[in-house]
């Protein structure tokens, strides 16, 4: 996440005033929300697009013959336009709406990897993966027979891309799965080389940009990825509702991920034909008022601008990692703040997290404690669990203050 | 008092800094590992029974916790030792919770009760008695 030199200057404070939640205290402080790597909060002008969806225009998608319905349509379809435009993808109609990332993946690795996978295969994903381009991976992988081998970090948390070669030497290298941003450490990942990587090993590129893409600018194209995952909660949109771009020519010959509803040409006793690109792939009712918040998320981080938010999450991690290096007994996890984004893990010698979250919650501050479902990379520090404050485009540097006030507290009960 | 000094009362530290039956026993006569999936938290409980089989003679336990699931477990080793498999497979997790006497949220219920549903399990394994609430009635179970 490079700071721009052209990025207009980001006013979080006035970005602020969008997001209801900040209206409220917690536990008689102002609530310092640094989760937001698990789950964004949200601004009231997506909530008033998902409203007015309901109030206005809301109608079962696709077939029906009445204005309700060509309305809900239309909106359903205009937001599949704002996240091809979103992700620079070449075609709407490789844009798929899922529940969330997770969903995504599972999708590519069901769909691609049960029918293209097999012995003397490799999966290749990296030790900072989150479960959800993990497991489903991993599970895949033994129902196929292909083996999963993992790109390791170093010690600043970075991948350590000296071991491709040796990798390649396994197996026919057919899946390389990374993410673009580490949701446990904030590493950016050099995805466009091991995009290449992956294609001249003859292999599919598939990335997790769930916590990419709510901060900086994904082009798939530039990426050269083949298959990208995205969840609308992280970016300010509502749950429930997700994307998954994937290259058109492999989309087109791969077999569907749930059947019924929706996702048919024709069907007869003996036999059902596909729906076209991306109906194959939307089975059932359509998460249709989520899909039209997530376009209005779209609409207003894009108002914002993604060059202003990456420059204004790197400032606050800057300023997190050094103001918090400054605490006895304190572990940073991951990379220096050039290359990171707005995500710092910690931990306190001799303090659980849990017990560091629930002590920072007395005091208003909200940060998650746990293996942040990145227990591969836990095990790979060595613990069972850090300490994690994230930041957003409405995060204030007087949220980093009173989480660092709350550390000293922290230390005074375990003293 | 706060919630907050009601949480991180001293006793609770106390048990957290030098937590009763922290160890291992080998062999044992009862043993179970138990997991909370939210935080990655893990414990080993060890059980050894006095000459009628049935008496828990001395119970121990060992893994990596938060204050509140290390002070929990500790407090529970001290309940649980004299009394009989089948005693504290009925044990009611509202004694443990009046032991510890602190205000719970969902998630940190989960911590402080880790260390009873997995010696729980544990006295299921060895003897055959009862699962504790929430386990019992899959068949299937893996129980580790
Ligand atoms: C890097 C990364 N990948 C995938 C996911 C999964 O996202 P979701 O739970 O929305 O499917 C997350 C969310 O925690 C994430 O941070």
């Amino acid at each position: 996440m490079a700071v721009s030199t052209v990025a207009k200057k980001l006013d979080a404070h006035t970005v602020r005033a969008d997001f209801p939640i900040f209206e409220q205290e917690i536990h008689g402080k102002p609530l310092a929300f640094l989760d937001s790597a698990a789950s964004s909060q949200k601004p009231r002008q997506m909530m008033e697009a998902m409203t007015a969806f309901y109030s206005t225009s809301y109608a079962n998608v696709h077939r029906g013959v009445y204005v309700l319905a060509e309305r809900a349509t239309a909106a359903l379809e205009g937001a599949r336009e704002k996240v091809r435009v979103l992700l620079n993808a070449p075609d709407v109609r490789e844009i798929v709406f899922v529940r969330n990332a997770t969903e995504a993946i599972n999708l590519v690795a069901y769909s691609w990897g049960m029918n293209n996978l097999g012995p003397g295969d490799l999966v290749v994903v990296t030790e900072l993966e989150h479960h959800s381009n993990f497991v489903p991976w991993q599970y895949v992988a033994g129902k196929t027979g292909a083996k999963l081998a993992m790109i390791p970090l170093d010690d600043q948390g970075e991948l350590d891309l000296s071991t491709l070669d040796s990798i390649a030497a396994k197996g026919n290298v057919k899946v390389v799965a990374t993410n673009q941003v580490s949701n446990s450490l904030g590493t950016i990942n050099p995805v466009e080389r091991l995009a290449t990587w992956a294609h001249e090993q003859g292999g599919i590129f598939v990335l997790d940009a769930a916590q990419s893409a709510p901060h900086m600018t994904v082009d798939v194209q530039a990426l050269g990825a083949d298959f990208v995952a995205i969840s609308g909660h992280k970016m300010c949109g509502p749950s429930g509702v997700g994307a998954l771009w994937g290259r058109g020519s492999l989309l087109s010959r791969m077999e569907p991920f749930l059947t019924g509803g929706h996702m048919i040409n024709s069907v007869r006793l003996d036999k059902t034909t596909w729906g076209d690109l991306p109906h194959k792939f939307e089975a059932g009712t359509a998460p249709m008022a989520e899909a039209v918040g997530f376009g209005a998320a779209i609409d207003y981080l894009n108002a914002v601008g993604f060059d202003a938010i990456a420059a204004h999450e790197h400032e606050l991690a800057a300023y997190a990692l050094g103001r918090m290096s400054e605490i006895p007994g304190i572990t940073l996890y991951g990379p220096p703040a050039e290359r990171r984004a707005g995500i710092v893990s910690f931990n306190i010698d001799g303090i659980h997290p849990h017990d560091v979250a629930q002590i920072l919650d007395m005091n208003g501050v909200a940060i998650r404690a746990g293996h942040h479902c990145c227990q591969p990379l836990m095990q790979k520090l060595g613990v069972a669990a850090t300490n994690r404050a994230s930041f957003y485009l409405y995060t204030v540097q007087e949220e980093i203050d009173q989480l660092v006030d709350g550390l000293a507290t922290v230390r005074k009960v375990f003293a | 008092m706060s919630e907050f000094d009601q949480m991180y009362r001293e006793v609770i530290l106390d048990h957290y800094k030098n937590p009763h039956g922290h160890g291992v026993l080998d062999p044992a006569d009862a043993q179970a590992d138990g997991q909370n999936p939210l935080c990655g938290d893990e414990v080993s409980i060890y059980v050894a029974f006095g000459e009628d089989g049935e008496t828990i003679d001395e119970v121990k336990f060992s893994g990596r916790g938060c204050a509140i699931s290390q002070a929990a477990t500790s407090m529970l080793m001290d309940m649980v030792t004299g009394k009989t498999a089948t005693e504290v497979a009925v044990l009611d997790k509202q004694e443990l919770l009046d032991e510890i006497a602190i205000p719970l949220t969902p998630v940190r219920l989960k911590c402080a009760l880790l260390g009873l549903t997995t010696l729980k399990v544990a006295l299921h394994k060895a003897k055959g008695t009862p699962l504790p609430d929430g386990l019992a009635g899959f068949d299937e179970l893996e129980l580790t």
